[in-house]
């Protein structure tokens, strides 16, 4: 077992890991330790853009953004948060230009804008052009430019590094304070102990519960799960987010930027239905309401294909090379992968599993909540890992981009300026004890279980049971089918039993994260009994602002045994500037 | 649910053509494989060995989902990198028959399935174990090249302007994902593993045609020397792995012009 020791470390580098890195650098030593690459990160696969209120191509301003945000987010969003972000978003994205971002231009050559879904003028008149990009390719433009100011700036990296643990250290009346995190290399399989004053968690979402999905394979909500068996709350984790646009039956994300080049949704009967379900802003109303609208097109016999399963997304009528031009790539996936030529076939397109608007309580200042208030010293969360909560129940495209840099800098900045005057926390006895049992449980185990086998059953229970649309009776589904399944994972066992570079080994540790994830967000939503953004109930389809305008807060209480129960409790949502309307677009 | 293309010609564009077959077929993945803790009873150090895995397949499916299907269901010890599974991450390449390309961007149907189909490890950096290379080198010719962007004076309060046409200017080798198709493709790699190789020249290319960039004069002073781009013979076999679609040759023939030349 090697220790380390730094000011500031950073679990995870993708957009808001390596955001955080750029500022946190500059004034402590931080070392980032990621499980992969820096450029292998999901951000890498956002496309559409990032919004902020420049105002390059048509009125606009951060006022009307807040306001789309919050009630995009169906009125759960905390309303201090996304003022914050929608103000800082100009300057997020000034920042990116600045550090080489390789932004499409207007014909001035300012910062292109273009629609996106649920971002309006004027609180909701019409759709407003406020997304910036770079094709459709914006996401990985990020990635790329953090990457490459993190080399200018010599910030130092652990690649393939899979943090397992964080140590938080308790006084006697119960307080946690950071000391530091615990990681495996993939490499050598030796244990790595990072002592530091201050850890961001920048780890993303848990896409890989489900079956159907836009996440890439590494989305296993480590971060959750690690703060989530720390006693760390998790918050809203049963809003989940469906993006409307994935390739039917392969869950590979095509942009909401494509209807804001004006492309539109038809049935099988080739009608536009969005007309129906979104007057006024038609195609470009956010996606838990594009994306139920299109469950419910399938569900009344209008679905397309053979199995009418699916709707088409028809570009056939934008010309040839703005589809080239604005979006090349994903034309490029149509092709590869449905064999769909996008300029003169519609293309077959059903909800995937994309974006978990819950995670890690957090503040403003990214500092991570123990409670509805508290701070624990020295632990910040920053991205799809933490619930500021700017999301509220559904969040906005393109709001995913922005948060991370927002509240990645944000993390940063604050973790630096806490490091430089806290001291370092003593490390626990024994720090690495808790990643060397687990590890040595599976390598060790000569269970019958497979993780492939355990992992495909949690995801067909979660696509069938906790998607789009839920019920009391699915959600107990859900729920009876994964204790079961984390009972069989007790009796999991890997192939691999070897020191270096093994996988087999991750994959099994990654799943009980999945697993106990799956149970929150499935405990969460049996719990809410009213339909709000990402949130859908077919048996309490009205939103209940009397009951339920409040944030889920799961605890996991753990008894004298040693079992534990999930805890369920509220948080207010912070409410400034707008009381909750009926949201219709 | 498996995605199917309609078949009949309804709706605003039609589609003519067939179906695409999903009939699953046996394929049988002939993978390269070295397994770094598999020391002989007498101490013999690990050797590189070829092993077979049947899979069944959908000829629609890609390669890394066949291979996601051996590593789960018959040999957990099968590793390789991958993350995203589109295309976009730069994860899993790996040599497919032959070829350099990515896993995931490479479908069954597209590929020669009366025979095995053959997987190695990308070729030039040391194998770390079965399609895992080391990718600390290529990485450190990225970095060797200042890929990111350098300007003098004060910023502006706004954005730097900078008209369509000059962002078109180097548009294409910003797609570049880090993958090292191109780089583990090219001959001089295989033989001088000094030479930068192509993927550190793209991301050079990406910031001296870039308008708003000051630092051409210095990449270009690195990429004069003796590992740079006068190694390239321009065997276009990095243009032929980009699984962007990036023209690397290209790419590298306009900065041999912007050295002799000395203007971008």
């Amino acid at each position: 077992m090697q220790i380390h020791k730094y000011d500031t470390v950073i679990v995870g580098a993708g957009g808001a890991g390596m955001r955080a890195a750029l500022e946190a650098s500059k004034n402590s030593r931080t070392a980032v330790l990621t499980k992969l690459y820096p450029t292998r990160s999901h951000t890498g696969a956002a496309q559409g853009g990032m919004c902020a209120a420049l105002a390059n191509v048509e009125e606009d301003n951060w006022e009307w953004h807040t306001f789309d945000t919050v009630k995009g987010g169906d009125y759960l969003t905390d309303q201090d948060a996304a003022e914050i972000m929608c103000k800082e978003a100009i300057d997020a994205v000034l920042d990116l230009e600045k550090m080489g971002l390789p932004f499409s231009r207007t014909p001035e050559g300012r910062i292109d804008q273009r629609r996106f879904g649920g971002h309006t003028r004027d609180h909701g008149k019409a759709a407003v052009r406020r997304s910036c990009y770079a094709a459709d390719r914006t996401g990985h433009m990020i990635l790329q430019t953090l990457f490459q100011n993190c080399v200018k700036q010599n910030v130092e990296f652990y690649n393939e590094f899979y943090v397992l643990d964080l140590l938080l250290v308790e006084d006697a009346f119960g307080n946690k304070t950071t000391s530091g995190v615990v990681a495996y290399e993939l490499a050598s399989g030796e244990i790595h102990v990072f002592q530091a004053k201050a850890v961001i968690f920048a780890t993303g979402g848990f896409g890989k519960v489900f079956k159907t999905t836009s996440n890439a394979h590494t989305l296993t909500g480590d971060g959750m799960g690690i703060a989530w068996r720390r006693g760390l709350p998790l918050e809203d984790m049963e809003f989940y987010q469906f993006h409307p646009t994935g390739l039917a039956g392969l869950g590979i994300l095509l942009t909401e930027g494509a209807r804001g080049e004006g492309g539109i949704l038809r049935n099988a009967d080739g009608e536009r239905f969005m007309e129906r379900y979104a007057p006024t802003i038609k195609d470009l109303a956010p996606r838990d309401i594009v994306a139920r609208s299109m469950v419910l097109e399938v569900l009344e016999g209008r679905g397309a294909g053979p199995n009418k399963d699916y709707v088409y997304l028809d570009l056939t009528h934008l010309p040839a090379e703005q589809i080239e031009e604005k979006l090349p790539d994903i034309t490029e996936f149509a092709r590869t992968y449905l064999g769909v030529e996008p300029t003169t076939e519609l293309v077959p397109v059903y909800p995937t599993a994309h974006y978990a608007m819950g995670g890690v309580p957090t503040n403003v200042e990214a500092e991570v909540l123990s409670d509805n208030t508290t701070v624990v010293p020295g632990l910040y969360a920053a991205g799809e890992v933490a619930c500021v909560s700017v999301h509220g129940s559904n969040r906005l495209g393109t709001n995913s981009l922005l948060d991370i840099n927002v509240f990645g800098r944000r993390a940063g900045i604050a973790a630096a300026k806490y490091a430089a005057t806290a001291d370092f926390v003593e490390l626990p006895e024994n720090p690495a004890a808790t990643v060397v049992e687990m590890i040595e449980r599976l390598r060790d185990s000569e269970g019958t279980e497979r993780v492939a086998a355990i992992r495909a059953e949690m995801q067909e229970t979660m696509d069938a049971n906790a998607g789009v649309y839920r019920t009391e009776e699915t959600l107990k589904q859900a729920l009876s089918d994964i204790k079961n399944l984390q009972k069989r994972y007790k009796n999991v066992s890997i192939q691999d039993k070897g020191k270096r570079y093994n996988t087999d080994l991750l994959e099994a540790v990654e799943l009980g994260f999945l697993l106990d994830l799956a149970e929150v967000l499935v405990v969460g939503a049996a719990n809410r009994k009213e339909s709000r953004g990402g949130h859908a109930r077919e048996d309490f389809q009205a939103r209940d602002d009397v009951n339920f305008m409040k944030h889920t807060m799961a605890y996991r209480e753990v008894d004298a045994d040693g079992d534990y129960s999930i805890r369920l409790d509220w948080k207010p949502v912070v409410v400034t500037r707008y009381q909750p309307m009926e949201r219709k677009y | 649910m498996t995605a199917v293309i309609e078949e009949t010609s309804s709706g605003p564009a039609p589609a003519d053509k067939p179906a695409r077959d999903h009939t699953p077929i046996t394929i049988t993945l002939r993978v390269r494989r070295f397994l770094p803790d598999l020391v002989g009873p007498n101490g013999e150090p690990p050797v590189p060995f070829w092993q077979d895995f049947q899979v069944e397949a959908d000829p629609t499916e890609r390669i890394l989902t066949a291979m996601l299907k051996v590593k789960g269901e018959q040999d957990g010890s099968l590793t390789f990198r991958r993350s995203c599974a589109h295309g976009i991450c730069g994860s899993d390449a790996m040599r497919i028959n032959g070829r350099n390309r990515l896993a995931c961007k490479t479908l069954v149907k597209d590929l020669d399935v009366t025979k095995p189909i053959t997987i190695e490890p990308i070729k030039g950096l040391e194998v770390e174990k079965d399609l895992v290379v080391d990718m600390d080198p290529f990485f450190q010719s990225f970095k060797d090249v200042m890929p990111f962007l350098i300007t003098s004076g004060n910023e502006p309060t706004r954005e730097r302007l900078q008209s369509p046409e000059d962002r078109e200017r180097f548009d294409d080798t910003t797609k570049c994902i880090l993958c090292a198709c191109c780089t583990t493709s090219c001959p001089v790699f295989w033989t001088d593993g000094q030479y930068f190789g192509p993927a550190a020249i793209v991301n050079a290319h990406r910031f001296i045609f870039d308008s708003r960039d000051e630092g051409a004069e210095q990449r270009l002073e690195i990429l004069n020397e003796k590992e740079g781009v006068w190694r390239c013979r321009t065997t276009f076999n990095c243009t032929d792995a980009c699984p962007r679609g990036i023209e690397v040759t290209k790419a590298i023939q306009e900065v041999k012009r912007a050295l002799i030349f000395r203007r971008v």
